[in-house]
């Protein structure tokens, strides 16, 4: 029951444990909102079949248990994938995909469908009328995208990204499940070996909170600084 | 390893249909105890003695800080083994998982919903508290007919998705050896090493039952907010007219 570092104890297991959770959650998360504001984009757009597909994407995630899709893409997902790339002789036979990618490819689907549905309520969010200035300026559409509507959007949907940070460290402990390592499969090896399940779990809870409360504060700091210039009411 | 339906349909199915009802029990007990412990909680939370709301609020940043894994893990592993061994030979129901798994869920549950219930308690209007109190009704008879009622109605969106949540939630029990529909599934995989006809098919049954129980939410909000969505008769004759 130590958490000395090195040898002696955990002390150093558990370091690492932190550094690969906050590893695939930034991971996650990125890949997350490139495929969040695909989605939003393709629930807005004109087209019908973009339209629906968004919403099917979005509505089987949410409600398939995450621990359930992850399953998925790790066991079936996965060996699906190297096949078709074995298939298109895109790889050579006997390649495997990394099985933290897979962890990470599940994860950022999983809040992908997420933050489709926080970023479309932001872009929604915008009043038209500020796109039609900006296409009355004569702006064309990557433009009005990266000083009006962005900007603006962020802001509206800073809570609800940090919300779905704050679910993906902790989304991140299901992944020990299928053989990643992080922290609660740190925690677990600890508890397992030395049968001190109460502190090393303990711990583990700990860092997790530690992880958050942390998080919470520069959520807080992001939260006034996208608000900078906006009048409170 | 392929996709078969046939086999999906003929011997995965059936024994995914008969796990249902322990995903829907432990979904309704821990919904219950879990909104509950919420009062209490919500109670705590709102008090002005220290003494009441510093636990509150602790109780609530563990809850909703940590991984309901790693909670279930403490739970089952870490407060299981303070159990001594001759209670767990003379009640054998202590070994099994379901025990720790409706109370890490309940208490779970109870975090998040106090917190969610202290934001509608604060958002009952004044008003009706100040009328009740016009009314001669006691402290306690303001709160139980009145304030609660009154903010259980204000929040049940948010905690009828929090019951979605749950019910997803019940299939991190697979890991603790409740037999649900995921575990089900799990041990289906592992003796016959078909993972896309068990995993799909768990897929499709937590799809409809997430479904159904989305359908009956929907249902009671709009029965308990019936005097609320319906059209004054007023109204109704003047369209009429």
């Amino acid at each position: 029951m130590s958490l000395a570092w090195g040898d002696a104890g955990y002390g150093d297991d558990f370091f690492w444990g932190v550094c690969n959770t906050l590893l695939i959650s930034v991971c996650a998360y990125a890949v997350a909102l490139v495929i969040g504001l695909l989605g939003a984009w393709a629930k807005l757009c004109h087209i019908k079949v973009l339209n629906r597909a968004g919403d099917t994407y979005t509505t089987v995630v949410r409600s398939l248990p995450e621990l359930l899709f992850i399953l998925l893409i790790f066991y079936a997902g996965t060996p699906a994938l190297t096949r078709l790339l074995v298939n298109i002789h895109l790889v050579e036979e006997g390649f495997e995909i990394n099985p933290t990618g897979a962890v990470i490819f599940a994860l950022s689907v999983i809040y992908g469908a997420y933050l489709t549905d926080v970023l479309r309520g932001g872009i929604q969010s915008v009043p038209k009328g500020q796109i039609e200035a900006a296409k009355a300026y004569g702006m064309h559409a990557p433009l009005r995208f990266v000083r009006i509507l962005f900007p603006q959007m962020i802001r509206f949907a800073i809570p609800g990204m940090g919300n779905q940070w704050l679910n993906i460290t902790k989304d991140s402990a299901l992944v020990s499940v299928v053989g990643a390592t992080e922290l609660l499969s740190v925690g677990r090896g600890a508890a397992n070996s030395t049968k001190h399940f109460m502190f090393y779990f303990g711990v583990t809870a700990l860092l997790y909170l530690a992880l958050t409360v942390f998080s919470l504060a520069l959520l807080s700091q992001l939260e006034k600084r996208a608000n900078r210039g906006v009048r409170r009411v | 390893m392929k996709f078969d339906v046939g086999y999906m349909i003929a011997v995965v199915m059936p024994q995914l249909i008969w796990a249902i009802p322990m995903t829907l029990t432990l979904t309704i007990v821990c919904a219950i105890i879990g909104n509950a412990l919420a009062i209490p909680v919500a109670l705590a939370r709102l008090a002005v003695n220290p003494i009441l709301w510093i636990p509150a609020r602790l109780f609530i940043l563990l809850m909703r800080g940590t991984p309901l894994l790693v909670q279930l893990y403490f739970i089952y592993y870490g407060v299981g083994q303070l159990i001594p061994g001759w209670m767990m030979r003379g009640y054998p129901f202590l070994r099994d998982g379901i025990w720790y798994a409706i109370f890490a869920l309940s208490i779970n549950t109870a975090g998040y919903t106090g917190e969610i219930l202290r934001g509608a308690l604060l958002a009952v209007p004044y008003g009706e508290i100040e009328a009740a109190r016009a009314f001669g009704m006691s402290r306690s008879q303001v709160f139980w007919r009145v304030r609660l009622p009154r903010a259980i109605r204000i929040c049940l969106p948010t905690m009828s998705s929090e019951t979605i949540l749950l019910l997803k939630a019940t299939s991190l029990a697979s890991l603790v050896t409740v037999n649900e529909v995921l575990r089900t599934a799990n041990t289906i995989r592992i003796e016959t090493y078909r993972v896309y006809d068990t995993l799909i098919g768990a897929a499709i049954v937590y799809f409809i039952i997430v479904y159904g129980l989305t359908r009956g939410l929907n249902w009671l909000e709009r029965r308990l907010n019936r005097d609320r969505l319906a059209i004054p008769s007023t109204i109704k004759s003047a369209v009429k007219a």
